[in-house]
């Protein structure tokens, strides 16, 4: 028992970075850009948040400078993509490899260890918080240790992706005077061009949002969960968090499962780590690393339910010849 | 926009003026981000410059690195022709290697060299070229999305060969994750020794037959594909599928041969670091060669020489770059990574970038 709270406890925080990422590129895809730059926007904003961190010994500054980083490389896509009309898969992979060298580069000439940031002191960490009453009621049988194991004991960080982030994109996508134009926009730039949005404003917004959500899920890894930048720290989390997207056929709540699923997926593959199990014995973990990279091919590929991605992603949107 | 659509530049200023441009704009940015941390561009791309080019052992390791960055261009170029985008020769070369080591361990104790390095090569293509054939087929009949298949094809290789290399194939009595060393006769000769056979000698640095292998590979791309029937097929679809169909050409068999054969390119490069430098197989030996061909095919244009070129650049830039960052204790070797972010931004995102500029200056001249 003790040890399903504790797995479903590190599941939520484990996604938390997973599922912001997620919303980031569901914001860019459904208005019509693909994002394979969420890793590298990841990276960079975990670097940037660590740095101004450590610097000011606020976490909130922290995040600010994540996000500003994060949103500096969104509008670097976005000028690429919709100014430019260039490839934006090939802007996707030149911000990763942006990232990836300069984070070091930087950490190196700013900190001299390694290109790694120093260790934050604890006030210049998110911290964990603990819900009003979960002691009190943490011995009630059932509701106490799912609020107390589970719910309570993450950061803010957590609360806010949650309970704030997630409703209100959901609410801006589906309901919002932007998010009509940003789904018109991602599946039929012509038809919304003449009903007269612009396409190009519209993509920019989206990609505004997506690099303050990226900014938000770097910084969780930095300032909150390592508690320091380390070189390469997001290890493909923005590809995971993009698996998850095209998992949740880009709608908010299903990315945000896709999101848990793996999340769960990894937690557990953590505690099964050298642990036989009976009848099939020791699991590799490289054996449940790779569920979600190969959920993602089956489902892309029809074998397992069908995710249909917005019609006009990938594709310029050029005004008139 | 679709690659290799015709361009308004004259043909020689796209194959230099515009390259040169790409080049300059990304070592510009470089330079400042190296002012900004304290350091002097200039001096920098002196030592660099030196590292790579400056003497014996230097030049040997920037061509090692080359052979690597022409196989892994040249896969890249492959793919772009046909239209589509090949992220993943990083997961086909690591396979490659699969193919290679089980090779060389099935084989290296009863066959020749003459007869154990040709087997070693083919199975170096059909392992790349199966990990290509995979999201070809999904894109072609399926219609998933090659890219996000290949990209997450790059992350099922990573976790089939960690459990590879540190379950099945690891040497008994090891610590590291690695493959116990192949025999004698599955090493591609080194350049020192080939060239001590004609007399020539030049210090001993991990340069392979497989700098040979790479410049054929760059003639029988060359002629394959703008000499060829099946190149013609290629550039079809790469430039306009609905016309090629239409034209009669199975565009679905066109688009799964050129990923096996931009696989089968990819794994060679395996070949270059498996059988001619480390010779046993380690975790991540592939170490970003694969990413590093998008970069060198789009600056490249997407044509042998270019890629020879400018895998010749990357080359120089890996080599440099660490010797740079041994004698600059304030630069890391990820300093190459940034720049070869940047010409990917400059040449291949921002492609519109220069060239409106240049045209407009080409046609007032006339």
């Amino acid at each position: 028992m003790e040890q399903w709270i504790s797995l479903l406890g590190s599941t939520i925080r484990v996604s938390t970075p997973l599922v912001l990422a997620s919303l980031a590129g569901l914001f860019s895809e459904r208005s019509g850009v693909v994002d394979i730059g969420l890793e590298g926007k990841m990276l960079t904003s975990a670097f940037a948040s660590a740095a101004a961190a450590y610097v000011t010994g606020n976490p909130w500054l922290g995040l600010m400078a994540g996000m500003f980083a994060a949103i500096l490389l969104s509008m670097m896509h976005a000028l690429v993509s919709v100014t430019y009309n260039g490839n934006q898969l090939i802007s996707g992979m030149a911000v990763n490899t942006i990232a990836s060298g300069i984070t070091p580069v930087l950490g190196l000439a700013w900190f001299q260890q390694g290109g790694n940031s120093p260790q934050l002191d604890d006030v210049a960490r998110f911290q964990d918080i603990t819900l009003p009453f979960a002691d009190s009621i943490s011995r009630v049988p059932v509701v106490g240790p799912i609020y107390s194991g589970i719910l309570s004991g993450h950061c803010i960080l957590v609360y806010l992706t949650f309970l704030v982030v997630l409703p209100v994109v959901t609410w801006v996508v589906y309901r919002s005077r932007f998010g009509l134009r940003l789904r018109a926009v991602g599946e039929n730039p012509h038809a919304a061009d003449t009903a007269g949005i612009s396409v190009a404003r519209v993509r920019y917004l989206a990609l505004l949002c997506n690099g303050m959500l990226c900014g938000m899920a770097g910084t969780f890894l930095s300032v909150y969960q390592t508690g320091s930048f380390i070189k390469e720290m997001t290890a493909g989390k923005g590809f995971l968090a993009l698996a998850a997207l095209i998992f949740g056929k880009w709608r908010p709540a299903y990315a945000m499962l896709g999101c848990l699923l793996f999340a769960f997926a990894d937690s557990v593959q953590i505690r099964l780590e050298g642990v036989p199990l009976p009848i099939i014995g020791e699991i590799p973990s490289q054996f449940i690393q790779v569920i979600p990279y190969v959920l993602t091919v089956l489902l892309l590929a029809g074998f397992v339910g069908r995710a249909v991605a917005p019609k006009a992603i990938g594709i310029p949107f050029v005004k008139s010849r | 926009m679709k690659f290799g659509q015709p361009s308004t530049l004259p043909r020689w200023a796209q194959l230099t003026i515009l390259p040169a441009l790409n080049i300059f704009a990304a070592l510009l940015v470089t330079g400042l981000v190296t002012w900004l941390i304290g350091e002097n561009p200039l001096e920098c791309l002196k030592l660099l410059i030196h590292g790579a080019f400056g003497y014996g052992e230097g030049i040997g390791y920037t061509l090692f690195y080359t052979t690597d960055f022409i196989f892994t261009g040249l896969a890249v170029a492959a793919a772009f022709h046909a239209g589509l985008f090949n992220i993943g020769g990083e997961g086909q070369a690591y396979l490659a290697g699969l193919g290679i080591t089980l090779t060389v361990f099935a084989f290296d104790k009863v066959l020749p060299f003459w007869v154990l390095m040709p087997l070693c090569l083919i199975a170096a293509m059909a392992f790349g070229a199966a990990w290509a054939y995979i999201p070809a087929w999904l894109q072609a009949k399926r219609g998933s999305h090659i890219v996000v298949t290949t990209i997450m094809f790059n992350f099922i290789s990573y976790s089939l060969m960690l459990y590879l290399i540190g379950h099945q194939l690891i040497e008994p009595g090891s610590q590291n994750p690695t493959t116990r060393e192949f025999g004698q006769n599955a090493w591609m000769p080194a350049m020192q020794d080939i060239l001590a056979g004609i007399g020539i000698h030049i210090p001993n640095t991990p340069l392979n037959g497989s700098f040979f292998l790479a410049l054929i590979a760059c003639v029988a791309f060359y002629l394959v594909v703008w000499h060829s029937r099946w190149g013609y097929e290629l550039r079809t679809v790469g430039t306009n599928e609905h016309a090629a169909r239409y034209a009669g050409m199975n565009v679905t068999k066109i688009i799964v041969l050129a990923m096996c054969a931009s696989g089968a390119l990819a794994g060679l490069s395996a070949v270059n670091e498996l059988l001619g430098s480390t010779h046993r197989m380690n975790v991540l030996f592939t170490n970003g060669i694969g990413f590093v061909g998008v970069a060198v095919a789009l600056m490249g244009r997407n044509h042998p020489v270019g890629i020879f070129l400018s895998a010749l650049l990357f080359g120089a830039l890996t080599q440099g770059g660490l010797d740079l960052s041994f004698a600059k204790p304030m630069i890391t070797r990820e300093m190459v990574l940034l720049i070869e972010g940047l010409v990917i931004l400059f040449c291949g995102g921002l492609e519109n970038l220069f060239e409106p500029i240049l045209a407009m200056f080409f046609k007032r001249g006339k």
